[in-house]
C-alpha cells in the first residue's frame, strides 16, 4: 500500500468538504477519482498535500504518516502534484519551469530527468525557451506534468490533466499518463471530470459524491455500471 | 427597424457631442466641488485674527482645464485626435503667455495642454483607437522591454563607466552636480533593494522606509554613542535592518496582497512613531546631529587639520585640500554599494532561492505543491531587502550629518515604490531610468521643486496609461540552451547559470 487516506475529514472553515474519506492506492497503480464539480475531489488531492490540513483521520504514505506534516515537507517525499488549472509559471520559459520542478532534487539527476520528460513530451523540447504563458493549453498540461515529474516522484497526482483541451490532446495526455506508469513505474493518482477516458485509462477507480466515496471497483466494473454511466457517462463522451 | 440598423455605423462616425459635453461638464462639476474649498477659500492669519481670502479666478481657471482636458480626452477616444493634438498644443503655449493668477495654475496649464497634445499625439501615430487590446499592448511592451534588456547588456558597462568618470568630466564635477548624483544613486540603490522584495518576490513592501530608517538612527546611534567608525557600523546596519526585516516577516508574511501590503504600511508607521516618541533613545523629533562623517576606510580623514594621530586625505595624497573630496567619496561609497545590491539581485535571480522568489510573484499555489517552503523564502526576500535599505540609511545618515523621524516619512516609501513600478517591476536598468526622471529632474530644475509631486503624479498617470507594467517590463530568462537543447547540454547551462549574464 503506498497511499492510505483513512477516515478523512477537511473543513473549509466550518463547511465539509470531506467527510470520511477512505482510500487506498497500491504501488505500481493508475487509480482516478471521479466526481461531479464540487464533490471534493480537489479538495482530497490537496488534504493528501497537506493544505487544508484534515480534522480528522489519517493520510500514510508508504508507511509514513503525513497528516500534520507542513505542506513543503510532503513535496520533497515522492509526492508531486499537477494541481488544477495547470499553474505553470507563466512569465518563466518552459526550461525554468522544468528546473522549479527539480529544486528540491538532486543537481545530479536533472540532465536525466529533463531529458526524460523532454522524451515523453517532446514539443516541450522544441518550445524550451519559449514563455509558459505562451504555450498552448495542452502545452501548458504537459509542462505541469513535466514539472511535476521532475522531483522523481513515486505518486504523481493529476487534478483534471483534460480540463479545457481538446479531444485529440486530452488523448494524447492520456496516453503519457500511461507511459509514465508503465514504463517508469510511477504511481499515478489521477482526478478526473472526464469519466470514460479516466476510468478506461485507470486499474482501479473511486467515485465520490459530496465529500464521500460512494462507490469503488475496477475501472472495468464503473465504466460498466448503470449508476456511474448514467450521472457521469450521459450523453456519450 | 431600418433607421435603428442605420444607427451604430453612423454613432461611430460622428461625435455624439452631447454626450460629450456632459461628460466634460460632469468632470467639471467635480472639480469645482474639489476645488472651491481647497483652492477657493483660504484662510490668512490677520493680526491674530483669522480672516477668509477668496481666490476665485483660480477657480475658474482649474475647472476650465478640467473641462478641456475631459473635453480632450474623450475626443481622442471618439476618433478625433488631431484636433485635440493641436488643442492641446494652443492650451499649452496660452498657458505660457496669457497672464494667469498664478503660476501653479500656469505650470498646471501647460503641463495639462502638453500632456494632452501626447496622448492624442501617441494615438495618431499609433494609428489604432486609444482602447487597443490590452494583451497586445502587453506584448508589444514586453518587446520594448525585450529590446531594452538587451541593449542593457551593452549600455550599461558604458553607464557605469559614465558614472565612474562623472567626477572628473568638466561641466558635471562640480560639486552640485555630484551631490544631485549621489542623491539619485541612493534612490537607485533603494529602489534596486526594494526591486527584491517587490519586482522579484512580488511582494507589495509600502513600509520599506522602516529599514532605511532603522538602518541611518543604527549607525547614528553606534556613531554618536560608542563613537563606533562608519566601516564597524555599516554592516551593523545591515544586520540590525535585517534583524528587523526577520522580526516584523514573521507576522507579515502570513498574510498576503493588500494585508500584506497595509501592514507594512502599518509597520513603516509604527518605526517612525517609535522614533518620535522614545526620545531618551532617538532624540525624539529633535533628531541625532552631528553624526561623524566617514573615514578613508579608516585610512586618513577629510579634515583640513586632522586631530592628534590621524592623517588628511589630501595629505595622504599629497593634494591641495578641498571640501570636494569628500563629496567625490561619498559618491563613489554609494556607487559602490549600489552595485552590490544590482550584482547580488543579478547573481541570487539565478540561484535556487532568486528562481524561487520569481516563481512565488507568479503562482503561490504552485509553489506549494513544488514543495518550496514559502514563508522561508519570503522572509528571505524581505531580510534582505530590509538588510539593503539598512545599509543605504546608514549612508543617508553620515551624508547628512543630521537625521530626524522627519526623513522617514510615508511618502519615502512612496517614492522608492514609484521608483520600482515606474520602471517596471523587477527591471534592473528601469529602476535607474525612474529614480534618474523622479530625483534627478526636479533636482536638476529647482525651481520645480514644489510641483514634484504633481510631476509625480502626472508621470505615474502616464505610465499607467501606456506601460501599466512599468516603462522596462520585461523578464529575461536566466537560463538557456543552446543547440538542440540536448540534456547535457542542459547540464552546462545550468551549471553555466551562477555567471553573470547581464
Ligand atoms: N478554498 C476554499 N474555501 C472554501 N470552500 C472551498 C474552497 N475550495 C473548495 N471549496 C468548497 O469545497 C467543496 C469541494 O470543492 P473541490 O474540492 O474544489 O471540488 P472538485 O475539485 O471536486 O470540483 C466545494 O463545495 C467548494 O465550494
Ligand atoms: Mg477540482
Amino acid at each position: 500500500m503506498l497511499l492510505n487516506v483513512a477516515g478523512v475529514h477537511t473543513y473549509y472553515g466550518s463547511i465539509a468538504a470531506l467527510r470520511g474519506v477512505d482510500l487506498t492506492i497500491e504501488k505500481g497503480e493508475i487509480v482516478t477519482l471521479i466526481g461531479a464539480n464540487g464533490a471534493g475531489k480537489s479538495t482530497l488531492l490537496m488534504t493528501i498535500c497537506g493544505n487544508p490540513k484534515a480534522r480528522q483521520g489519517q493520510v500514510t504514505f508508504d508507511g509514513h504518516e503525513l497528516t500534520g506534516m507542513p505542506t513543503f515537507e510532503i513535496m520533497r517525499n515522492g509526492i508531486a502534484q499537477a494541481p488544477e488549472g495547470r499553474r505553470i509559471f507563466p512569465r518563466m520559459t518552459v526550461l525554468e519551469n522544468l528546473q522549479m520542478g527539480a529544486l528540491n532534487g538532486d543537481p545530479e539527476n536533472f540532465d536525466e530527468d529533463l531529458r526524460r520528460v523532454f522524451d515523453l513530451f517532446p514539443r516541450l523540447r522544441e518550445r524550451q525557451g519559449q514563455r509558459g504563458g505562451t504555450l498552448s493549453g495542452g502545452e501548458q498540461q504537459m509542462l505541469a506534468i513535466g514539472r511535476a515529474l521532475m522531483s522523481r516522484p513515486r505518486l504523481l497526482l493529476l487534478d483534471e490533466p483534460s480540463l479545457g483541451l481538446a479531444p485529440m490532446i486530452v488523448k494524447q495526455i492520456f496516453e503519457v499518463i500511461r507511459e509514465i506508469n508503465k514504463q517508469q513505474g510511477v504511481t499515478v493518482f489521477l482526478v478526473e471530470q472526464n469519466a470514460y477516458h479516466a476510468l478506461r485509462l485507470a486499474d482501479r477507480g473511486y467515485v465520490m459524491v459530496t465529500g464521500q466515496i460512494t462507490m469503488s471497483g475496477s475501472g472495468r466494473e464503473l465504466l460498466a455500471d448503470p449508476e456511474v454511466r448514467a450521472a457521469y457517462l450521459e450523453g456519450g463522451h | 427597424m431600418a433607421v435603428l440598423a442605420a444607427e451604430p455605423g453612423a454613432a461611430a462616425r460622428g461625435v455624439d457631442w452631447r454626450h460629450v459635453l456632459k461628460e466634460s461638464a460632469l468632470a467639471a462639476f467635480i472639480a469645482l466641488m474639489l476645488t472651491i474649498t481647497m483652492v477657493g477659500l483660504r484662510t490668512l492669519d490677520s493680526g491674530g485674527s483669522l480672516i477668509i481670502e477668496t481666490r476665485f479666478p483660480e477657480v475658474a481657471v482649474a475647472v476650465l482645464l478640467v473641462f478641456l482636458g475631459r473635453f480632450g480626452l474623450v475626443l481622442t477616444r471618439e476618433g478625433m485626435p488631431l484636433p485635440v493634438l493641436i488643442g492641446g498644443v494652443v492650451v499649452a503655449a496660452a498657458g505660457l503667455f496669457l497672464p494667469l493668477p498664478a503660476t501653479v495654475l500656469r505650470v498646471m496649464t501647460v503641463a495639462g495642454g502638453i500632456i494632452l497634445a501626447l496622448r492624442a499625439g501617441w494615438v495618431l501615430w499609433r494609428h489604432s483607437a486609444v482602447t487597443a487590446d490590452r494583451e497586445a499592448r502587453d506584448l508589444a511592451m514586453d518587446r520594448v522591454g525585450a529590446s531594452v534588456q538587451r541593449v542593457t547588456r551593452y549600455v550599461a558597462p558604458l553607464a557605469i563607466a559614465f558614472a565612474v568618470a562623472l567626477p572628473f568630466i568638466p561641466g558635471l564635477n562640480d560639486r552640485s552636480s555630484i551631490d544631485i548624483a549621489t542623491l539619485v544613486l541612493m534612490y537607485v540603490m533603494l529602489g534596486w533593494g526594494l526591486n527584491i522584495i517587490v519586482g522579484l518576490a512580488g511582494l507589495l513592501d509600502l513600509g520599506y522606509v522602516a529599514f532605511y530608517a532603522v538602518g541611518a538612527y543604527s549607525y547614528a546611534l553606534l556613531a554618536t554613542t560608542f563613537g563606533w567608525s562608519f566601516w564597524l557600523c555599516l554592516p551593523l546596519a545591515g544586520v540590525f535592518a535585517a534583524s528587523a526585516g526577520l522580526i516584523l516577516g514573521f507576522p507579515v508574511l502570513r498574510l498576503r496582497g493588500d494585508y500584506f501590503a497595509i501592514v507594512t504600511l502599518g509597520f513603516g508607521e509604527i518605526i517612525r512613531v517609535i522614533l518620535l516618541n522614545w526620545y531618551d533613545f532617538t532624540n525624539g523629533p529633535d533628531g541625532i546631529s552631528s553624526i561623524p562623517r566617514p573615514s578613508f576606510f579608516g585610512l586618513a580623514t577629510f579634515t583640513r587639520r586632522p586631530g592628534e594621530g590621524d592623517t588628511a586625505f589630501h595629505d595622504l595624497f599629497g593634494l591641495d585640500y578641498s571640501t570636494v573630496h569628500r563629496v567625490i567619496f561619498l559618491y563613489y561609497l554609494i556607487l559602490a554599494l549600489a552595485l552590490i545590491v544590482n550584482f547580488f539581485s543579478l547573481r541570487v535571480r539565478k540561484l535556487p532561492i532568486g528562481r524561487s522568489w520569481e516563481a512565488l510573484r507568479e503562482d503561490d499555489i504552485a509553489c506549494q505543491a513544488l514543495g518550496i517552503n514559502r514563508r522561508n523564502i519570503k522572509l528571505a526576500a524581505f531580510t534582505f531587502s530590509a538588510m539593503f535599505g539598512g545599509i543605504a540609511g546608514s549612508f543617508f545618515a553620515t551624508r547628512q550629518g543630521f537625521i530626524s523621524p522627519e526623513s522617514f516619512t510615508f511618502i519615502e516609501s512612496a517614492v522608492i515604490l514609484a521608483i520600482v513600478v515606474l520602471g517596471g517591476l523587477g527591471s534592473q536598468a528601469g529602476v535607474v531610468l525612474a529614480a534618474l526622471l523622479l530625483i534627478g529632474m526636479p533636482e536638476v530644475l529647482r525651481e520645480l521643486e514644489q510641483y514634484r509631486m504633481l510631476a509625480f503624479g502626472g508621470a505615474m498617470v502616464l505610465i499607467m496609461l501606456w506601460r501599466p507594467r512599468g516603462l522596462l517590463a520585461h523578464r529575461d530568462p536566466t537560463v538557456t540552451l543552446h543547440g538542440g537543447g540536448r540534456g547535457a547540454k542542459a547540464g552546462e547551462a545550468v551549471a553555466a547559470a551562477g555567471a553573470p549574464a547581464q
